[in-house]
């Protein structure tokens, strides 16, 4: 099988990897890359741990081939701490006990970071239709949606 | 996984090439645009090797033009991108919410209506919306281009039309002008995230008094393949679109549907709730036409 040469940008850096024609984005990042944080879940696009940005767009990456991320720009959970600096919404997910095994972590705080990039003030209810795509069998979601309001109060008016 | 090959030409032309030879040396081929039907195909129940033609980078499969006439809808666009345009919501509501029905936040960022439409699964959700505006799907290959009206595009359940040396360009879909509204709901046993027990699309458009003067009626899951259903648009036309007009194209949607027993309802269900479904879509339809 020819393997395809790709050239992308993954957390702001160039990066160039040989893949299988029917790897996923995400076989790319983790088995390609080393890009471990992204994780597996379902690998059909019901569980949303896998979720990363493409071109400033959430998508699951087990649903977009490594090849298709040609010359495109990938964001991962391995980009949203500033080095050993946390973002927001990775403080609060501690502070707020919003995981227990941690699978799907990666994936709500990539899907909760693309939402307040894309509104900064949602209610509870857009919060929730929001990371509808995500799922957690541990917390029961109350903790993961308090996280994530406490996170853009915090955003708004930084302490 | 035997030889899968990736492959996203630079033009149309060089596209149907492709499709063309492949179809001349009787190498599989599989049209890629979101990829949400496909991928998850590709790794459960479909996994023979073939070339994946990616059609996304082509400008032509992103076209999105609102003209007076004629609203142009590219098949790669993802439905996330056609939810943010506000125009086009305001002009199609219906088609956008059936669009935007499918899938998390993720699958949005990704999906298509023409691959839904190319999925062809009875209970595609955007299929039934589109037969009720009227889509015609415009189609390429190596005999030039053709058009062919949505209702006639799938023909069983998984099939299409189109020949293996053809692909879905975009999508062109009348556009309403004044007193014209359109609406699709499905039924599905959770709030989101689920797949049709059975969807009914309406679009319709009525005269300076509120009376009908053209309707379309567009079923889905009930049936081997989304259906058009004339009885019901003939139910609505001349009416006020009243309790009793709705409720007789509901009827002519039951008698249309043909549905099966599985999971996720019974014959007798699904010939009930398409009917209901009908009711509701048309009497939206209905207050967007006199919003409009």
């Amino acid at each position: 099988m020819a393997k395809v040469h790709i050239s992308t940008t993954v957390n702001g850096q160039p990066m160039d990897v040989l893949v299988e024609p029917n790897d996923s984005l995400l076989d790319t990042l983790r088995d390609g890359l080393g890009l471990t944080g992204t994780k597996e879940g379902c690998a059909t696009g019901d569980c949303g741990a896998c979720s990363v940005m493409l071109d400033g767009r959430l998508v699951c990456s087990c649903l977009v081939l490594g090849a298709e991320a040609e010359g495109k720009t990938i964001d991962t959970i391995e980009g949203v701490a500033d080095g050993d600096g946390l973002h927001v919404i990775q403080q609060k997910f501690l502070e707020h006990a919003a995981l227990q095994c941690g699978i799907c972590t990666p994936g709500f705080i990539v899907a909760a970071k693309a939402l307040l990039e894309k509104n900064p003030n949602p209610d509870e209810t857009t919060i929730r239709y929001w990371l509808a795509g995500n799922l957690c069998r541990c917390t029961g979601y109350d903790k993961i949606v308090r996280a994530v309001q406490d996170a853009a109060d915090e955003l708004a008016s930084p302490a | 996984m035997g030889d899968y090959a990736y492959a996203a030409p630079a033009s149309v032309d060089s596209t149907i090439e492709l499709l063309s030879s492949n179809a001349d040396s009787g190498t599989r081929t599989q049209v890629l645009a979101g990829g949400t039907d496909v991928l998850v195909q590709m790794r459960s129940n479909d996994r023979g090797p073939r070339l994946i033609v990616d059609i996304k980078q082509l400008a032509e499969t992103n076209v999105l033009t609102i003209g007076e006439d004629e609203i142009y809808i590219g098949a790669a666009i993802a439905s996330a991108i056609l939810n943010e345009n506000a125009e086009l919501k305001s002009k199609l509501p219906g088609l956008i919410e059936s669009a935007d029905l499918i899938g998390s936040t993720q699958i949005q960022g990704r999906a298509t209506i023409g691959g839904n439409l190319c999925n062809s699964s009875p209970a595609g959700d955007t299929i039934p919306a589109l037969i009720a505006n009227s889509a015609v799907c415009h189609i390429v290959g190596a005999d030039g281009e053709r058009n062919v009206p949505v209702e006639d595009f799938v023909t069983g359940v998984g099939t299409n039309c189109m020949a293996p040396h053809e692909f879905l360009l975009g999508l062109r879909v009348p556009a309403p002008k004044g007193n014209t509204g359109d609406a699709y709901l499905r039924f599905i046993p959770r709030t989101e995230m689920d797949i049709a027990v059975a969807g009914a699309g309406v679009r319709l458009t009525l005269d300076d008094n509120g009376t009908c003067t053209a309707a379309r009626v567009g079923i889905g899951a009930v049936a081997p393949t989304p259906l058009l259903v004339p009885d019901a648009a003939d139910a609505l036309v001349g009416t006020q679109v009243d309790v009793d007009a709705l409720d007789a194209a509901a009827a002519a949607c039951s008698a249309a549907a043909s549905p099966i027993t599985d999971k996720r309802g019974t014959v007798e269900y699904r010939i009930k709730v398409v009917g209901v479904l009908c009711k509701r879509a048309g009497e939206i339809a209905r207050d967007r036409a006199k919003a409009s």
